[in-house]
């Protein structure tokens, strides 16, 4: 009973959707690449690439602005290292995501270690500060919620309508989908197979990228080795539990946002049992949901395509 | 028609240059356009030309100094050559049934987990002892191993996810019992009481070194690389596993069952990172400390594809990584570098091998890629 109210106690769920987010962007990511039939494993890599260079950038310019667009760039760099390795070289997609996540976090120790620690380190310039929309705010519970949140929170759950509306309903949508589904198809019909790969995997790479931004921007103020600590691959667990559909990457996202907000609460609450059992928590859930999914995956996902 | 079949089964005859010298070109040229590629990092990252210049060669050469040249070095190297062969067979196996191995580092965890409880609490003989500290790490990591082989056999679910997602659960857990059930009440770091000496492995002098910390795991890691390579390659359980990585559907219909393959690689993997586990805590910690992974089991990942995913190969092969792990330390006392320097090395070193082309473009190679042997893949695929 008492853990019922806390499990819908407005401010767990307020914690849960904001915690959400980088699942939600993460699986956003592997969305576009994974609809045009590239795998993508190195949600992770990009995300925690992007979370140092928001931090460097924000620190080093003064302005958390910066640090989004460094966010951003920096996601779409690593998804370009992914696309050529994968498209022009035809690498086995699972490696190629592979190398990003070691390129990343060996990047980005490295250069948190040089640019990112006293005596260099410039000092954080804070986190953006929580919103709260006019009118809708002022719902009761659901305002709380939905609509009292930093700003990269609000645009993740735009972007999930968006993102449904580009890929279901628009010429660029169908023609992501007909290179996922049926490259050989697609290109007869006069599509760049390549070229719709290439940009799909770096537009997943913004949205990595902007879950990166989360992390040191909106969540906490400074970055740490490491510190994605797997939320690339939950985020890739739940892009596939809702079987590659926004909504359902969302909802899938939302579970996840409540289990690690639940958890942060209960280690409150509980403080003499192991903080290490409820960290846990997120991690089995991933798998419980893993082997739950009945995965449809895109036709040709994973596989390189050889133009005739 | 019983000879034309021996001939068809019979290994085509490869010239020396063919069998041995071929096959090294790829790595070889990897680690070296790898070498290249970090010393332009560490020269962007450094202070102008000059002084990026001078920490590359002070950095590279403390490495091949620190780690190789001198005696302790070599010893340092050797030791932790060990836990890399293990791993690195632990990717291997899978990777020749078409499976991706991310969870060495979980697998790790938890045959040193096991492993430690019956090396601390269980009293036993000598030799007895140490053959039943191994098994039960070997036990822990088969148990680790066979989560992701059964989710993959029976609901399909990818070991891609669920290795990582493992990895994370046997630190947290691991970290927890030291933390609450087996930590030592005296000193004031969080570790277990150390193994009875019953259970400890013999460390082995080694000449020019005072007190040497190369210890039997080595050769035992060796031993079962070449056990491992003979499994593989020599036996008709090694046969099917690897007919099931270069092709699911037609080995079922060679009356090879898939599943059983699946589930038979990961318990091999896991028991494999499992006793790479328990050996470093036997021969080397002698207690098991809050925060034992080293990742070890992710390195394994670069040392197997170096190796081409051959279990022999992967000696050197772990060699290597033995050797820029030590010297990563070197990169950081003598250079003033980062020892995250030695992930990028990682990184790029697995992008090259795993990618020959890219090789071949960027040393304009001519000529086909070699096809002598299909290479596995692990499969892309989510869902079964």
């Amino acid at each position: 009973m008492e853990l019922l109210q806390l499990l819908f106690a407005a401010g767990t769920l307020q914690l849960a959707v904001a915690t959400a987010t980088p699942i939600a962007l993460g699986s956003f990511a592997g969305l576009f690449s994974e609809r045009s039939g590239v795998v993508n494993i190195a949600i992770e890599g990009m995300m925690l690439t992007a979370a140092m260079s928001a931090s460097f950038a924000s620190a080093y310019t003064g302005s958390l602005y910066w640090g989004i667009l460094a966010a951003l760039l920096s996601g779409a760099l690593m998804a370009a290292l992914h696309a050529v390795l994968s498209i022009r070289f035809s690498m086995n997609q699972i490696i190629s995501g592979t190398v990003i996540n070691f390129l990343a976090a060996g990047l980005t120790g490295h250069l948190y270690q040089t640019y990112l620690v006293p005596p260099h380190w410039p000092g954080s310039v804070g986190t953006f500060q929580e919103i709260s929309i006019p009118v809708l705010s002022r719902i009761p519970w659901i305002g709380q919620i939905l609509f009292q949140q930093g700003p990269i929170v609000l645009i993740m759950l735009v972007l999930a309508f968006v993102i449904h509306y580009v890929i279901f309903y628009t010429p660029w949508g169908l023609r992501t989908r007909a290179v996922g589904e049926h490259p050989e198809a697609a290109d007869t019909v006069g599509i760049n197979v390549y070229m719709m790969r290439y940009a799909n995997v770096i537009i997943g790479g913004t949205f990595a990228g902007l879950a990166g931004a989360w992390l040191t921007l909106e969540w906490i103020d400074n970055f740490t080795i490491g510190m994605t600590t797997g939320r690339g691959f939950i985020a890739l667990a739940a892009l596939i539990f809702g079987r590659w559909t926004p909504f359902g990457a969302l909802g899938a996202a939302l579970l996840f946002g409540l289990a690690n907000a639940l958890q942060i609460r209960l280690q409150i609450g509980f403080p003499q049992v192991p903080a290490e059992l409820f960290q846990m928590l997120p991690y089995v859930m991933t798998i419980i949901i893993a082997a739950l999914a009945r995965p449809i995956p895109p036709a040709a996902i994973g596989q390189p395509y050889e133009k005739e | 028609m019983g000879t034309t079949t021996a001939n068809q089964n019979q290994e085509p005859k490869r010239s020396f240059r063919e069998r041995f010298l071929s096959p090294l070109v790829i790595p070889l040229l990897a680690i070296f356009s790898s070498l290249v590629i970090v010393a332009i990092v560490i020269i962007i990252t450094s202070d102008g030309l000059g002084d990026g210049l001078n920490k590359v060669a002070i950095g590279y050469w403390g490495i091949i100094d620190g780690a190789l040249l001198r005696p302790s070095g070599l010893v340092n190297t050797l030791v932790a050559t060990a836990p890399l062969i293990l791993t690195g067979l632990a990717v291997a196996i899978p990777f020749h049934a078409g499976l991706f191995n991310i969870g060495g580092e979980g697998q790790f965890m938890m045959g040193a987990l096991f492993g430690a409880v019956v090396g601390i609490y269980v009293d036993l003989p000598p030799v007895i002892h140490i053959i039943a500290v191994i098994l039960a790490g070997v036990l822990g990591g088969m148990l680790w191993g066979a989560i992701p082989g059964v989710l993959k056999a029976w609901l399909g679910s990818h070991e891609v996810i669920n290795t990582i997602m493992l990895n994370f659960i046997a630190i947290a857990l691991v970290n927890m019992l030291v933390r609450n059930v087996m930590k030592d009440p005296n000193p004031s770091t969080v570790q277990t009481l150390p193994l009875l000496e019953t259970a400890q492995l013999a460390r082995i002098p080694f000449p020019g070194v005072a007190s040497s910390r190369l210890h039997l795991g080595f050769f035992i890691a060796v031993l079962v690389a070449v056990l491992a390579w003979y499994f593989l390659f020599k036996t008709t359980w090694g046969f099917s596993l690897r007919t099931t990585g270069l092709n699911p559907d037609a080995a079922e219909y060679a009356g090879i069952r898939p599943k059983r393959e699946y589930i038979l690689s990961f318990l091999i993997a896991g028991g494999l990172a499992g006793m790479a586990g328990i050996m470093e805590v036997q021969g080397l910690s002698r207690v098991l400390p809050v925060g034992f992974d080293a990742g070890y089991g992710f390195t394994a990942i670069a040392v197997s594809l170096l190796a081409l995913n051959n279990p022999l190969a992967i000696i050197p092969g772990a060699m290597i990584f033995g050797l820029l792990t030590v010297g990563g330390d070197f990169l950081q006392i003598r250079a003033g570098l980062s020892v995250h320097i030695v992930s990028i090395f990682r990184a790029l070193i697995l992008l090259f091998v795993a990618a020959p082309e890219i090789v071949r473009y960027i040393y304009r190679m001519r000529g086909e890629p070699e096809k002598a042997e299909a290479m596995p893949a692990p499969q892309t695929r989510w869902g079964s």
